[in-house]
């Protein structure tokens, strides 16, 4: 048995797959999973999900009809492999042979090694991460969330909607600015803050305290903070160490070309949140975009590389080019953005103010690079083909 | 014919659906997904686009 191998059974190595087949392949296609659950909306886990209610087989993507032959070995992730010789082993001892490998293991939280317990530490990323978070979130419970991105102010909003304590520690002058930039920042911290959520802004957490379980977190300025459970929220880290030992660059997730096929392989792609590319879109250098819609735009191409590379046909190196846009629900507000906005020089907002339904454009030397709305989806539409025009 | 369904206790009104099929949904005045709910066969890879890209999987399609 050989075909083709997907690791990772997220939303890149489904599109991976469905591509395949709609592509015309029908070797065959194997899809290892880390986790135990078929490929399911990430999402919700900060948000409905969170509050409770919705199980994960709730969040179970659709699954067409001609990806139904599809093996799917779950519950091991990959731990080693011979690009050389085609093979991946898992962690239960599986050797799987492929004539190509796709790489779809997107991305973990990553863990910071401050002193103290760590029971009482959790990330948010799986459904079980999830399940875990819910059951401390009880009215009045003590929550104390690491990092001011967007899942740390999203796991803020629905702690408060549970009526727990919410305290954020973030090293960042405001939450979101890396996106967002520093005026829509302030004023999504305003909105955290008229809903109770206390901000410990520029600061970072030295130690935890307590015997067995967090009871209380010391900032670098001296404060201590009482707390029942700490949420951490300060970024990931790409799933490639099993790809050690072939010689690739391992860095900062896998580098690909226009095809996603992994920079010094032949027949390895990489997709979704761990592949670095170029966007036709956007100049600058290769990067990560760890948005919900990149497994679907990269896993989508590589599908076609794979089908046209096993057929024996050639494959397109067309400019790679995809829209990058991002969601997000916090308390009744929408953060809906397109395009690149992290790379501005100048932001401009060019409708309502920052503590009300606003728009902001952003610009570098090259132009309008991206655009954000709070409260303001319906009127995007005009910006996304704008920004769709610079490729 | 393609039935199109919404599941609205999912659907946030992100309009990502209105970018791949703009001619079965689109956003009304109010920032609300309204949609055609029965459309041609042809227009299945597009149907299936919008499926694709909903971030709430709210989009039914029989």
């Amino acid at each position: 048995m050989a075909g083709v191998v997907i690791i990772g059974a997220g939303l890149g190595g489904l599109r991976v797959a469905e591509t395949l087949r709609a592509s015309g392949y029908e070797g065959e296609v194997t899809i290892v999973g880390d986790e135990i659950h078929l490929p399911y909306n990430r999402p919700p886990l900060s948000k409905e999900a969170l509050a409770g209610g919705v199980e994960v087989a709730d969040l179970e993507f659709r699954r067409k009809a001609h990806v139904d032959d599809v093996t799917w070995k779950l519950g091991s992730p990959a731990v080693t492999s011979s690009i050389k010789e085609g093979t991946v082993t898992l962690a239960d001892g599986t050797v799987l042979q492929f004539d190509a490998l796709a790489v779809a293991a997107g991305i973990r939280p990553r863990r910071l090694p401050i002193p103290g317990p760590q029971a009482g530490r959790v990330v948010l990323r799986t459904a079980e991460d999830a399940r875990e978070l819910r059951a401390a979130l009880v009215p009045g419970a003590k929550v104390l969330i690491m990092g001011a991105g967007f899942i740390g102010c999203e796991v803020a909003a629905t702690a408060r909607k549970v009526d727990c304590e919410v305290n954020i520690v973030a090293l960042d002058a405001e939450p979101m600015i890396r996106p967002l930039g520093a005026e829509l920042g302030a004023g999504m911290r305003r909105r955290h803050e008229a809903n109770g959520v206390n901000f410990y802004l520029g600061r970072t957490i030295t130690s935890f305290n307590g015997t067995d379980h967090v009871e209380s977190a010391t900032l670098d300025d001296g404060t201590v903070l009482a707390c029942d459970i700490v949420v951490e929220a300060v970024g990931s880290m790409a799933n490639v160490e099993w790809l050690d030992g072939n010689g690739l660059d391992l860095g900062d997730g896998l580098s690909v070309d226009d095809a996603m096929i992994v920079e010094g392989t032949t027949n390895v792609v990489a997709v979704g949140d761990l592949a670095r590319h170029h966007n036709a879109l956007f100049s600058g250098p290769k990067r990560r975009i760890e948005h919900w819609n990149m497994p679907t735009e990269t896993g989508k191409r590589a599908g076609q590389t794979l089908a046209a590379l096993l057929a024996g046909d050639e494959v397109s190196q067309a400019p790679f080019s995809a829209m990058p846009s991002f969601w997000s629900d916090q308390y009744s507000h929408k953060i809906q953005s397109f395009g690149m906005p992290g790379n501005a020089t100048r932001i401009e907002i060019v409708s309502g103010n920052p503590d009300e339904a606003c728009i902001a454009e952003y610009f570098d030397e090259s132009g309008l690079v991206g655009v954000i709305g709070i409260d303001k989806t319906s009127e995007l539409a005009p910006y996304r083909k704008l920004l769709m025009e610079r490729g | 014919m393609i039935k199109v369904t919404i599941d609205m206790d999912k659907c946030q009104h992100y309009g990502q659906c209105c970018f791949e099929a703009p001619d079965v949904f689109s956003l009304d005045g109010a920032g609300h997904i309204v949609y055609v709910a029965e459309v041609a066969d042809d227009r299945r890879a597009d149907v299936e686009s919008a499926a694709d890209v909903c971030p709430m999987q709210a989009i039914e399609i029989s």
